[in-house]
């Protein structure tokens, strides 16, 4: 079995492909900067899930904005990252509703599989996992989010039976 | 009589996911009406109805559409709040994953009545599949020209977006939601101006929550009288979402008319989990002060849980056992509110932090005599202190340990311990 490559480190530039994507959002909006969040979206998919520096300064050049503002942004919101994430990023829901359900059992697994703390990225670049507030399943709780999809009703077993399945 | 399901009566049919069932099932019959009337019509209708924002605000709908300035000179936008984020809530992602087209009618209905003639659905970031099923149902609508450049042949223009939020829990709050629309950090607006006034991208905008919006093609379809007949009274009318979670049989999204007892909502949802002792339960999201196993039959409407002290909220109602420490429960929500306090406001960047040092030193059994004082005045110096509604929104639950649990705060400083055990839902870990 080979090597799982290393995450991604840098931004590639914006492709033709998400140039296209940026010039249809463009006419969504009556202003360029409404386009700042779908664009940073955009920025992190290309560089691996995480916005190192350079992706920010360029989704500031691309909507003619100051490199401050754009990083005011990114630092504000949950879903954008400026360190590197693992290929998979792991997302536990620990509010009130998951935790009387088993959610601290879920993280402790985790823990205890991954060999890792929060926001560390395996050494094999595979997985990274973070303790979330509510994520809009508490009827299927405890629950987690593995990159976009719902991981629901967990039990310890389940959640390593995922993680075997995670390339 | 078994009560008719009107909002969630689409779910478990996937069929109505696209545009051919859910027309199949009456799905665009209101908008083609609508289009007919009088947009001031429209709005009548709705005021009539006695909707109520079923966000957590509960301000009326119809009202709301009323304060957009008449006539076409100026842009005017709808954006549907789909920014779900209320611990406890998940009403909304049902009626977006299950009968998308429910949606855009309702929010096409809403953008005729205002002659606003672009709608954002302003979507939390995480909800990554709900966002992919309104956007395949928004192309079908456009590709039957139900939206575009004549909606279903009208002549109005109107278009709908997406819009995804990238994980902040105070874009839900409608001020803050229009800063991040337009690109910017999600913190709150000083109102006035309200956004009927100035709202997106400084024009007048209507902000309404998914599950009020779908509502709107029932009550133009069957009347503002069919509406109205049921619910509790004029002022809570029509069928609500109730998501249970916690310590219940069956969790989930339940459809009911709007004030329910909560006896009767638990024993739809099959009653306390593996035959527990009700403790105490939070009628509305985490916003809400909880309440206590006595308050059983409490009517699930505005007006009544208001009246207890605690607000119905996004009707997201939390359950718990005997089991559950009340000091780790609210200790749990500090934490919550501390990390999405956006830091505008002194009051609430500091004061959420404050209570939630001083729960976790509870929780932890270092509390100190007084410390129920203490987090009392914490409090009152956060609750009507700051631009937005999450300051009060921090202090509900923390008041409502102070005053309806003490014992529980008395025993963590007396035995220098929290005073329940660990949470252990599998056995031998597994």
């Amino acid at each position: 079995m080979t090597e799982a490559p290393a995450p991604q480190t840098r931004f590639p530039g914006f492709t033709p492909e998400a140039r296209r994507q940026l010039d249809e959002l463009r006419k969504r909006y009556p202003t360029a900067e409404a386009v700042l969040l779908p664009a940073l979206y955009i920025a992190q998919r290309l560089s691996g899930g995480w916005l190192p520096d350079e992706a920010i300064q360029a989704v500031a050049a691309e909507l003619d904005l100051p490199e401050s503002k754009v990083y005011g942004v990114v630092t504000f919101y949950d879903l954008f990252h400026q360190k590197p994430v693992g290929r998979h990023r792991i997302r536990v829901c620990t509010n009130l509703s998951c935790q009387i359900r088993g959610s601290e059992e879920i993280m402790g697994t985790l823990h205890k599989e991954l060999g890792v703390g929060e926001e560390e990225v395996t050494p094999d670049g595979r997985c990274s996992f973070v303790h979330f507030e509510c994520l809009g399943s508490c009827d299927t709780a405890p629950m987690m989010m593995v990159d976009d999809d719902y991981y629901e009703n967990l039990t310890p077993q389940q959640v390593r039976s995922i993680l075997r399945g995670l390339k | 009589m078994a009560f008719e399901r009107v909002l969630t009566r689409n779910v478990g049919n996937r069929d109505a996911l696209t545009l051919d069932g859910y027309k199949k099932t009456g799905g665009y019959e209101a908008l083609a009406k609508a289009l007919k009337m009088e947009p001031e019509a429209v709005i009548e209708e709705v005021k009539k109805s006695g909707l109520r924002g079923r966000g957590g605000a509960g301000f009326p709908a119809g009202m709301k559409w009323g304060f957009i300035p008449k006539g076409k000179d100026k842009p005017k936008y709808l954006v549907c709040n789909a920014d779900e984020s209320e611990p406890g809530t998940f009403k909304d992602r049902l009626l977006m994953e299950h009968d998308p087209h429910q949606l855009i009618e309702g929010c096409a209905i809403c953008c005729w009545a205002v002659h606003a003639e672009t709608c954002y659905i302003y979507i939390r970031g995480e909800y990554t599949k709900a966002a992919a099923i309104l956007e395949r149902a928004l192309k079908e609508a456009y590709d039957a020209r139900i939206l575009g450049n004549s909606a279903m042949g009208s002549g109005f223009k109107l278009n709908m977006y997406v819009h995804r939020g990238a994980g902040a829990y105070i874009c839900g709050e409608e001020t803050g939601m229009l800063e991040s629309l337009e690109g910017k950090r999600g913190q709150p607006r000083v109102k006035p101006p309200f956004p009927a006034v100035v709202g997106a991208f400084g024009a007048p905008t209507v902000i309404n929550n998914v599950e009020t919006l779908c509502n709107v093609p029932h009550i133009i379809n069957r009347g503002a009288d069919w509406f109205k007949s049921i619910g509790t009274d004029e002022r809570n009318t029509g069928p609500k979402l109730y998501a249970i979670s916690g310590h219940v049989e069956r969790p989930g999204t339940y459809e009911h008319p709007i004030g329910i007892t909560f006896r009767e909502m638990l024993e739809a949802a099959g009653g306390m989990w593996r035959q527990g002792q009700l403790k105490a339960f939070i009628p509305g999201g985490a916003s809400a002060p909880l309440l206590k196993a006595s308050e059983i039959d409490i009517k699930m409407d505005f007006d009544t849980v208001a009246k207890a002290g605690s607000m119905l909220g996004s009707a997201a109602v939390i359950v718990m056992d005997e089991t559950v420490c009340m000091v780790r429960s609210v200790a749990r929500l500090a934490k919550f509110f501390n990390h999405e306090s956006c830091g505008q406001c002194t009051p609430c960047r500091e004061g959420t932090n404050w209570m939630e040092l001083l729960l976790k030193r509870l929780e932890h059994g270092e509390g100190r005599e007084g410390d129920a004082m203490l987090l009392k005045s914490v409090a009152g110096n956060v609750g009507g202190n700051s631009l937005c509604a999450l300051g009060d929104a921090a202090v509900g639950p923390v008041k409502s340990l102070v005053e309806r649990f003490p014992e529980e705060i008395e025993a963590h400083i007396r035995e220098r311990r929290c005073p329940f055990p660990e949470y252990r839902y599998f056995k031998d870990g597994v």
